[in-house]
């Protein structure tokens, strides 16, 4: 026992690596395999996301690519299945592998805007209604009582049908994924604005805050540099456990036909594709991007239930 | 308690003027309203005729104003795709979605409660494993992909159930049903599931944690102790405490549950209210999507209130908790 006590106060961690290493959010990562199983699984979605160019045999995106000869070829492991369409190829002769990897770049890269778009609202709001409180507080907790009342992706596509049709006509790929971005961010504000605030109304009366404010600063430097790292912890959680929501609902948009369209299709799209092959019998279409979805959003979520027991010693 | 009653109803209110002002905006201003009643080349003067006989050119509060009373009166307008008043369009569609939901609601308290109540009296029994793995799955996957596994499994695959459309009906009135219907019945059943599962996952984990929690009580001991059966213990006393939070959770979903219909309806197109919606936001049909939304609000917002009064009634210790300022 008095040799433990010793190792660890010679070991004593000095850089931030080492700091993070020695921390009981990484010791109890280690002890969860479901966990470890869970981050490497998000881990390899997005790697492949992001090397999706260099993985995939084919550019779905290039019409050029495609061949009419090779479409609704079934997996590899079928007698008629072809190299190099590991998974089969759909009625355009798109690989599938490769229209996932390039669809997931799509569904991630939404999700982690959309999350980032949401939080950056919701704290900026969540802080000004803490600090500020009266009557501006009392508005903006208000309007999140009203969004609250609705499910969040009646909202999101609310949103996304009002902006599409200020915008008009026809859409481009890119200009669809800010408006998806959009949506998504003003569903889901409420959760960090709600956190963000309970945990200023209790940092603003610490001793802390009055010194900042004698020594004359303003508020939003007081706001922004010296409450919002201390309130940073649930947010955290929150941020993780949306990632796997904003998926969800991008590709529930995407699979109403309200999302990214089909000549730059993010994994929701693939699947609506895919849904109208499931009678002639080309399962393999909506199977896959269907299996990549689903793992993906169980990963992420076993992550984010994870760090929130973590990070919350009192409900362990 | 009145005055806790009173306070809701006002809150109510609020929440139903709040949604109204964005579906005025949205009606008003996403989307020139005279544009969608003129033609091209019409000439500019005969287009301010319009204007003003529509009302547009009035002061802003005066026209929201007359949207309100319009909307009480079920004037929503008429819809840019269908040509059709949107109230019309509602109100057919309104009994497909209705059922639906309702059958979706009866399926997840049903199961819901049964697993819940096994799997909290058997904690470490395999299958309260199976049915704590199963509540993972049903939160983790999107809805639409376990519609379309139901769809491929039982349609294409096996060929027991419609994959889509509600099958025969019957008029009963100004309703629809398709209740009274052998094919009406079948084809109720895959959507139902569908839209039903989340709201099962949440009832079973809501009635296991409420089952372990009562059944450590006391007065659960006491009838143990008076020699009562298991059975009565378990059903009589434990199960009848856990069950005022499930009817509140079950009414506070059901609106949840009409809304997330929107997605089921997509998947087995089913000629709902959400399958209308839909096709509106793909189409930019702003009318329905006002009405669409003040109506799911009217819906949440009185379900709300219900659910808030029937609980003072239920449960007496709110009463006396309430009356303190919240």
């Amino acid at each position: 026992m008095a040799e433990a006590i010793e190792t660890v106060q010679a070991s004593q961690p000095t850089t931030w690596a080492g700091r993070f290493l020695d921390s009981d959010v990484w010791a109890s990562f280690k002890r969860s395999r479901l966990t470890m199983a869970a981050a490497f699984v998000t881990l390899l979605f997005m790697a492949s996301a992001v090397f999706a160019g260099l993985l995939s045999p084919q550019d779905p995106f290039d019409p050029a690519q495609l061949e009419l000869m090779n479409s609704r070829l079934p997996p590899i492991w079928d007698a008629e299945g072809q190299m190099p369409f590991m998974l089969g190829t759909d009625e355009q002769g798109r690989d599938i592998f490769s229209a996932i990897l390039y669809g997931l770049r799509i569904s991630l890269a939404v999700g982690f805007l959309g999350v980032a778009f949401s939080a950056t609202l919701g704290i900026s709001l969540g802080l000004i209604a803490g600090y500020v409180g009266g009557t501006t507080d009392a508005i903006i907790m208000r309007i999140a009582d009203v969004q609250l009342t609705f499910p969040a992706i009646l909202i999101a596509l609310l949103v996304d049908g009002v902006v599409k049709s200020v915008l008009g006509g026809q859409l481009d790929g890119a200009t669809t994924l800010s408006v998806l971005v959009f949506s998504i961010g003003l569903s889901f504000w409420v959760q960090y604005a709600r956190t963000v605030r309970g945990s200023v109304m209790v940092e603003k009366n610490k001793d802390y805050i009055a010194a900042a404010r004698l020594i004359g600063l303003p508020a939003p430097v007081i706001m922004f540099r010296h409450v919002l790292p201390n309130v940073l912890g649930p947010v955290l959680v929150i941020a993780t456990i949306n990632l796997a929501l904003a998926i969800i609902t991008e590709a529930t948009l995407s699979f109403l036909g309200t999302g990214m369209p089909e000549t730059m299709p993010s994994l929701g799209t693939l699947i609506r594709i895919g849904n109208n092959y499931l009678f002639s019998g080309e399962w393999w279409i909506v199977a896959f991007p269907g299996i990549a979805l689903a793992l993906l959003v169980l990963a992420i979520n076993l992550v984010g239930d994870w760090l929130r027991d973590a990070l919350n010693p009192k409900l362990r | 308690m009145f005055a806790f009653i009173i306070r809701r109803a006002l809150q109510a209110i609020g929440v139903l003027l709040a949604v109204g002002i964005i579906s005025f905006a949205m009606f008003r201003f996403a989307g020139d309203p005279v544009n969608q009643i003129v033609s091209l080349d019409t000439p500019a003067a005969e287009r301010e005729q319009v204007r003003r006989s529509l009302g547009l050119d009035d002061p802003v509060p005066v026209q929201f104003a007359r949207y309100l009373v319009q909307a009480a009166q079920g004037n929503f307008g008429i819809s840019y795709q269908f040509r059709q008043p949107v109230s019309t369009l509602l109100a057919e569609r309104m009994p497909a979605t209705l059922e639906l939901a309702i059958c979706a609601t009866i399926f997840a308290t049903g199961f819901g409660v049964l697993m819940g109540v096994y799997s909290g009296l058997k904690r470490d029994s395999a299958l309260a494993k199976l049915f704590q793995t199963i509540s993972l799955i049903g939160i983790s996957l999107p809805t639409f992909l376990i519609g379309i596994l139901l769809i491929y499994l039982f349609s294409v695959t096996l060929g027991w159930l419609p994959s889509f459309g509600r099958g025969d009906t019957v008029r009963l009135g100004w309703w629809t049903t398709g209740l009274l219907t052998l094919s009406g019945l079948k084809a109720l059943i895959m959507p139902s599931v569908t839209l039903g599962l989340f709201q099962m996952t949440l009832i079973m984990r809501l009635v296991r944690a409420e089952m372990l929690e009562v059944l450590r009580a006391d007065y659960i001991k006491f009838a143990r102790a008076r020699g009562l059966t298991t059975r009565a213990v378990h059903f009589r006393h434990a199960l009848k405490n856990t069950l005022v939070p499930v009817i509140t959770v079950v009414g506070l979903q059901f609106g949840s549950v009409i809304a997330f219909a929107i997605i089921t309806e997509t998947v087995f197109q089913w000629p709902g209210m959400g399958l209308l919606f839909v096709q509106a936001v793909q189409n930019v049909d702003i009318p329905i999507m006002a009405a669409y939304l003040m109506l799911v609000a009217l819906i949440f917002v009185v379900i709300n209130l219900a659910v808030d009064i029937l609980y003072t009634i239920v449960d007496p210790r709110l009463r006396t908790t309430i009356r303190q300022p919240a």
